[in-house]
């Protein structure tokens, strides 16, 4: 058997690991780290891991296989296909996330306003990695650039989180923007390296800018947004009083987190469609022509400096919009909200969704942060299961949940009927 | 000497200790079929690269309709009106023919962010437009049945058709092909060379054309430039070229 071989091996190998992680403890004791052995248990179930390893590879040919083909496209079931039922099914799934929050609990409508989030980022980044091909790794930067831009602008100056939210998308714009020119020159794994880099470069800045932005320690009482000037608060001192004494219904604290929902819900949708016009719009066919042949894009006359200036402007100020409703969310930011395991699960959303398909990057964005959410019970074991995820994602559909179906511009037959007679006179 | 089209001057190119282009010239005049020849290896390609802007000459000059190009990025060579093929065809290859075509015609398309956001009707007016110009190309070169399909399904010769019908629809007044030919079978080939000088009656461009396959050449040049190690050996009109025993021991070697 040709399989032995490799699966003794295997065995091996997880034993190995699985000894050297789970079996073998460092402790402190005093001033000295003990080497402290896991009780037989563990290794009992080591054992039995190694053994099923074992029996797997060695039946490996028989065993049904789990990937998919790569090169078969998804197709929609019927009930999803032409315009008007997919329109049906959004006007649906929009009453439905409308409705959420007033027949849910609080814990369900917070993760569901926590998703609402990376869907916005998810989106944002998708500009940047799915569209224009630009992998960058720093994505968290412009999230940080937004919400501290709301958090300091209310601070020092007094700004309302609908003030601010514009200027923190702008913000986050202007980050994008000078951030792009040195990479310019750059591609690929260069490309990713220096811009995670730069979302570092932004967290340190802001640790260590201790006068400014309170360091480590972050910035606090950040307010929520407010409903056309009325709080959602029990009482209110200044200013246009709260909401439920306006329209005189009895106070809840439920209602401050099913409007953030709301007010997420919309940020979302306003990013889907500002997206979704992007994509058919001269920008976006820059962006996906420069991902598929930038010699080909400069011979034409596209200034690839400006598509990717574009592409990072554009994809940033969404994570500055996003990070300035998390700061109003949070109430509170520090440095330690954007460390780079958020980069890296924003980017786990695109890539998992299927690169620059935005219904791909939803549902990856509610599997990346619902899973978790779920597995709460396995805390320790919560990276274990996210690696696991990428592995099983990886083998099975290498090409994400929802690759990307590209909103083809179709040339319409019946009005060229028309265009090829009379076109030879005025088209020159 | 005013309807020089595209004046190339002294144009040498140096890549480390190998002087790849040395002295090269070459002009072409308005609505001319300029080829360029040479054994392979010969750096035909190197100088439509440094006449593209693709590589910066180490010296030399080359003029375009009175401007000079060689110290312009190679994106601005193009919007002066001066676009290329690829020897190794560059399409994007998962966008549909047409979608390759209104990606050319990105400086004639509605760029204002507001009007796009918002569809208005301006803007929708201009995309037609764009759509329409693609239509007239396609058809041009016979692949308007093809305009939904992605254009890394299409067929060898036409995907070389639709890169020339790229480079047209962004109305430049020199086209430079590099090896359009290549690939090609007798009867694609034929066709090519029939759309190469209806490009130049018709629409009044010049082109600029490195090709190996003789017959085409010699049937459709105005002016042959032959290339031999990366210098000029000779030019002239086909006949004068074919009669010419430089070029013939460059080609055929020495008795």
């Amino acid at each position: 058997m040709a399989n032995i071989k490799s699966a003794f091996f295997s065995a091996l190998l997880t034993l190995f690991l699985g000894v050297s992680v789970m079996g073998l403890q460092l402790e402190s004791a005093g001033i000295k780290l003990g080497v402290q052995v896991a009780d037989s248990h563990t290794f009992w179930y080591l054992g039995l891991a190694a053994l099923l390893v074992f029996g797997v590879q060695l039946f490996r040919d028989k065993l049904p296989r789990l990937r998919s083909d790569p090169e078969k496209r998804f197709e929609w079931p019927e009930v999803f296909k032409g315009e008007q039922r997919q329109r049906m099914w959004m006007a649906l799934v929009i009453i439905l996330m409308l409705m959420f929050p007033f027949v849910s609990s609080r814990g369900w409508i917070d993760i569901a306003t926590l998703v609402l989030i990376y869907v916005m980022l998810g989106l944002g980044l998708n500009i940047v990695v799915g569209l224009a091909g630009l992998l960058d790794l720093g994505y968290v930067g412009f999230y940080a650039v937004g919400a501290y831009s709301y958090a300091l602008l209310h601070q020092y100056l007094g700004f309302s989180f609908w003030e601010a939210l514009p200027l923190a998308g702008g913000m986050a714009a202007l980050f994008g923007f000078l951030l792009g020119f040195p990479v310019l020159r750059l591609r690929g794994d260069y490309l990713a390296i220096v811009t995670l880099g730069f979302g570092e470069i932004i967290r340190l800045m802001l640790n260590n800018l201790t006068e400014l932005t309170g360091g480590p320690n972050g910035i606090g009482g950040i307010p929520k947004p407010t409903f056309f000037g009325l709080e959602l608060s029990r009482r209110v001192d200044e200013g246009w009083g709260t909401l439920h004494e306006f329209f005189g219904f009895s106070y809840s604290p439920v209602h401050k987190v099913i409007y953030l929902y709301l007010l997420a819900f919309l940020l979302v949708l306003l990013t889907l469609y500002v997206i979704r016009r992007f994509i058919r719009m001269p920008i976006g066919r820059s962006w996906e022509a420069l991902r598929e042949d930038d010699i080909a894009c400069r011979s034409l006359g596209l200034s690839p400096t400006w598509v990717k200036l574009s592409a990072f402007t554009l994809g940033a100020s969404f994570a500055g919009f996003a990070g300035s409703f998390f700061a109003a969310r949070q109430g509170f930011i520090s440095p330690n909200s954007f460390a780079f395991i958020e980069s890296a699960i924003i980017l786990a959303i695109v890539v998992l969704g299927g690169m620059g398909s935005q219904l791909g990057v939803i549902l990856a964005a509610i599997a990346m942060i619902l899973l978790p959410e779920l597995a709460r019970e396995f805390n320790e074991y919560r990276m274990l299961l996210f690696g696991l995820m990428m592995v099983v994602m990886m083998v099975w559909r290498p090409q994400g949940l929802l690759p990307m179906k590209r909103p083809q511009r179709r040339l319409d037959t019946t009005r060229l009927a028309s265009a090829s007679t009379g076109e030879a006179s005025n088209v020159k | 000497m005013s309807n020089n089209l595209l004046v190339v001057r002294d144009l040498s190119m140096r890549f480390g200790g190998l002087l790849a282009v040395d002295q090269m010239a070459l002009t072409v005049d308005e609505r001319q079929i300029v080829s360029l020849i040479g054994p392979n290896g010969a750096g035909k390609t190197t100088v439509f690269n440094c006449i593209s802007g693709f590589y910066r000459p180490t010296s030399g000059e080359v003029i375009f309709q009175g401007k000079a190009m060689h110290r312009l990025p190679d994106y601005k060579i193009a919007r002066h009106g001066m676009v290329r093929t690829f020897q190794n065809i560059r399409l994007f290859r998962e966008m549909t023919v047409l979608e390759n075509l209104l990606i050319a015609q990105h400086m004639q398309a509605e760029r204002n962010l507001l009007k796009g956001m918002f569809n208005t009707s301006g803007y929708r007016k201009k995309e037609d437009e764009l759509a329409d110009r693609a239509a007239y190309w396609l058809e041009r070169v016979g692949l308007l049945e093809h305009a939904n399909r992605e254009s890394a399904y299409l067929s060898y010769g036409q995907q070389r058709r639709l890169e020339i019908a790229r480079c047209m629809v962004t109305q430049p007044r020199l086209l430079m092909l590099d090896e359009p030919a290549a690939g090609l079978n007798p009867r694609e080939t034929a066709e090519l060379d029939e759309l190469i000088v209806e490009l130049k009656d018709q629409q009044g461009v010049a082109v600029l054309l490195i090709e190996h396959d003789m017959k085409l050449v010699m049937g459709i040049s105005d002016q042959i430039v032959v290339v031999n190690q990366g210098a000029h050996l000779a030019s002239g009109t086909p006949d004068e070229i074919r009669n010419n025993p430089d070029v013939i021991k460059a080609y055929l070697g020495e008795e």
